[in-house]
């Protein structure tokens, strides 16, 4: 009887640890590893680039600040979700995202189309009193963003780390790291070099106070680029059946 | 020898935690430095205290013991979890405050909710649920193993570095240091300090039952064991990343799908090896033991044993349904998460029939009475999470406060109360009283958590439910319904009435670490027991006489005389 058999087991601690990371193991195996080597996981889009610095910076605040606790960044293939936020999400477009914000709750609503639909003000007053904005609105206030100035002295070498993980940022665009961040936010500087490097970059002032690069300028940044990269004209979806 | 290496290395992490502070570019790191530099001192000083001369001429770590168990360090860990349980479970009703009255967040970046939330989840789950695995498998692998434990040093070691796992853990989400990996939100060297806490930990458990004086490894063990491995496995794996530059800041090694995938399989798996198989290790041993009754079943226990760990760990992709992860993936998934269904229900049968011939004790015994509702809510959370990973079911629970409810249903209702029975079983034993200081105060805790549970789940089922539903009405001419902002709004009730069962449960808890207090200070509550009815008489048990006739019962004196 194979029940028998099993006091082998219980009476050896080294095959019962053995035989448990063994069993556990596998699923793991089986599931994650083919996403890496199966070349249709990743649709083939137009347009995805690496973040700016500045955009970066804002997707650290995002997450520093628990975001992803309430608002999801994943469009799900239902009627409702195209109406209320647009296109489904493709896996492509989170190809750079170290760590990825899906999401898991929509206690606010999905953000991965968010660029562009509202005006940078409106953005700035809604994280300053989010109620006078959305009166229905729990959200807590981020009007303390507006008061605290960037340093941007470590970015290159957040750069440097998406580089080691696989993001491919340029020599050139670690480089001038610094003077690409502080660009974006310059609507008076010559922001030729910064749009060679990033295409479609958008280069303003964000939190509307020109005089200081603040971390709402950087936040505000990063929610007004969200899913504005991909060209859904060249995308086909029965090319990239999965 | 070994305890001046000892305090060596805790020297060298002073030394560390220097550096830490003079190159930190932010607040928070160096507030880590100086956290971590305090404890280290603070162990480099405790580690020479205990020094002494030895009889062959060197210096040897005292040794306390009286030749029993090592149930110190259980005594600490016991005081630990109902420190942190009350601590965990406050956050969250002030988190579940905030949700129903916005206002509550301070607009300080210290106290919203995005910073607290983690604050919550890690509270119970690893502060409050670790602690009570971590010293709940040091008795329970001694008793079954019939030995002390093997480096009872280390395991001292584990309960402190477990313990400032916590704080810097708790202290970085409120200072914003996270990774924003759900349940792995500490960052890299926080990880780093977990995994070399964790093999110590793994290697105590290990190096007891290796050194057992019992033949078989009681099935309690099986389950710790593989708690404590898989939990190794997918906290390394799910952690890697890359620091930029030496800061608290790290990139995960994985982007996008690929990412999302590693993260839910480890997501999933903190349910399934530490909520689940950690504490099914816990009731196999304080059930039986509580009941005085031997396990159901031998056979049952392996099958569902080997059966919960081989599926459990294919079931992450039920949290990606209709995402950007492949269908392929989201399907396995989903198969394994329905068969899981039947090795879950394997432990429930296993623990509930446990009971047979000793169902009476519910009526008259709190404690076995909150086992059988922990595993009540263990079969019915892992009923409904089969469920909820239906794809289509999923289509609408997902992103809604469904979730919420059947998370809780199981963290308040199976881990919960099969703590809050285990800390009871464990607080007279471990100081040395007769009973917990009020059987009675636990039937109020009980009931408190009971209706706390009712109220929370079936608030959050309905505004889950309605929440899905109002998110997908289209009217006739083919508009959206409700904008999001108005189904925010038909919320508020739900979640006012999810913070009223949460200050119930929280409240029982209080009660609980009161009663602990007392019964630690060796008092014992003088109270009327909880037999349900009065014992028989006889003599009272017949119809009414006129006059009074001769008692019944042998050797009773004669009724008197009115």
């Amino acid at each position: 009887m194979a029940f028998e058999r099993h006091a082998k087991i219980e009476r050896n601690v080294t095959i019962l640890a053995v035989l448990t990371l063994i069993t556990v193991m596998i699923g793991g195996l089986v599931q994650i590893t083919p996403l890496f080597f199966l070349e249709n996981t990743i649709e083939k889009v137009e347009g995805m680039r690496p973040y700016t610095p500045l955009e970066l910076t804002g997707r650290n605040i995002y997450i520093r600040e628990g975001c992803y606790t309430c608002h999801s960044q994943m469009i799900r293939p239902f009627r409702d979700e195209a109406e209320r936020f647009g296109h489904y999400s493709l896996a492509a477009e989170s190809m750079y995202d170290h760590p990825f914000q899906w999401g898991s709750k929509r206690t606010g609503p999905d953000l991965a189309r968010v660029g562009g639909r509202y005006s940078d003000e409106w953005h700035v007053q809604h994280l300053t009193a989010p109620r006078k904005v959305v009166p229905e609105s729990i959200m807590p206030s981020y009007a303390f963003l507006k008061d605290k100035v960037l340093d941007p002295r470590d970015i290159a070498a957040h750069l440097k780390a998406n580089r080691t993980v696989g993001v491919p940022y340029s020599d050139e665009q670690i480089e001038h790291a610094i003077a690409d961040l502080r660009a974006q936010a310059n609507p008076m500087g010559d922001p030729t070099d910064l749009q060679r490097r990033y295409p479609k970059v958008q280069v303003r002032d964000f939190d509307g106070d020109p005089s200081r690069l603040t971390e709402m300028d950087a936040l505000v940044a990063y929610l007004q680029m969200l899913g504005t990269l991909v060209d859904f004209d060249s995308y086909v979806p029965e090319q990239n059946r999965r | 020898m070994t305890a001046f290496l000892q305090s060596g290395i805790f020297l060298l992490f002073a030394l560390m935690s220097l550096f830490m502070i003079a190159t930190a570019t932010q607040a928070g790191f160096a507030v880590h430095g100086v956290i971590i530099l305090i404890a280290s001192l603070l162990a480099f000083v405790t580690t020479l205290g205990r020094l002494k001369p030895a009889t062959n001429g060197g210096w040897i770590l005292q040794d306390h013991s009286n030749g029993g168990y090592d149930d110190a360090v259980i005594k600490a860990g016991l005081i630990a979890t109902v420190f942190w349980g009350v601590v965990g479970m406050l956050v969250g009703v002030v988190i579940a405050a905030q949700l129903s009255f916005p206002v509550l967040n301070l607009g300080s970046e210290y106290t919203s909710f995005g910073r607290l939330r983690p604050l919550h989840t890690s509270g119970v789950i690893f502060a409050f649920g670790g602690n009570a695995l971590i010293m709940t498998s040091f008795w329970v692998v001694q008793r079954t193993c019939r030995t002390r434990l093997f480096a009872p040093d280390l395991a001292w070691f584990v309960f402190w570095g477990y313990q400032l796992f916590i704080v810097l853990a708790a202290t970085g989400y409120v200072m914003g240091i996270t990774q924003s990996r759900e349940y792995a939100e500490p960052e890299w060297y926080v990880d780093l300090w977990l995994t070399v806490v964790w093999v110590a930990y793994l290697a105590v458990f290990v190096g007891t039952i290796a050194k057992r004086r019992e033949p078989h490894i009681y099935v309690a063990n099986w389950f710790y064991l593989a708690f404590i491995i898989t939990i190794a496995m997918l906290h390394i794996v799910n952690n890697l990343a890359v620091p930029a530059g030496f800061g608290p800041k790290s990139y995960s090694l994985f982007s996008g799908v690929q990412d999302a995938l590693t993260q839910w399989w480890y997501g999933h798996n903190a349910v399934g090896f530490f909520l689940t198989a950690g504490f099914l290790g816990m009731m196999y041993y304080f059930v039986p033991k509580q009941a005085n009754r031997p396990v159901y079943s031998y056979r049952l226990s392996i099958v569902h044993f080997w059966s919960l760990i081989f599926l459990y760990i294919w079931a992450g992709p039920h949290h990606l349904h209709y995402t950007a992860l492949p269908d392929w993936a989201q399907t396995l998934g989903m198969v394994f998460s329905i068969m899981l269904w039947m090795p879950s229900w394997g432990g429930m049968i296993n623990g509930l029939m446990t009971l047979e011939g000793a169902w009476d004790k519910i009526r008259t015994d709190p404690i076995i009475r909150m086992y059988v509702a922990s595993l009540a809510f263990y079969g019915m959370s892992t009923f409904e999470g089969p469920l909820m990973s239906i794809r289509s079911v999923n289509g609408l629970s997902h992103y809604t406060d469904w979730t919420i409810g059947h998370v809780h249903s199981g963290a308040l209702g199976w881990v919960g109360m099969v703590s809050f029975a285990s800390i009871y079983f464990l607080a007279p034993r471990l100081f040395g009283a007769s009973r917990v200081y009020s059987l009675r105060m636990i039937n109020w805790h009980f009931w408190l958590a009971m209706a706390g549970i009712t109220l929370y789940t079936a608030s959050m089922w309905v505004a889950g439910i309605m929440q899905g539903l109002m998110w997908r009405e289209f009217n006739a001419e083919g508009y959206l319904v409700y904008a999001f902002a108005e189904v925010v709004a038909a919320m508020h009730p739900y979640y006012l009435i999810r913070l009223l069962g949460g200050v119930l449960y929280l409240l029982g808890a209080v009660m609980m670490a009161y009663n602990v207090w007392m019964t630690a200070r060796g008092r014992i509550r003088n109270e009327a027991p909880l037999d349900a009815g009065q014992p028989y008489n006889p003599d009272q048990d017949r119809p009414h006489q006129d006059k009074p006739l001769a008692p019944v019962s042998a050797g009773a004196q004669p009724a008197a005389a009115e």
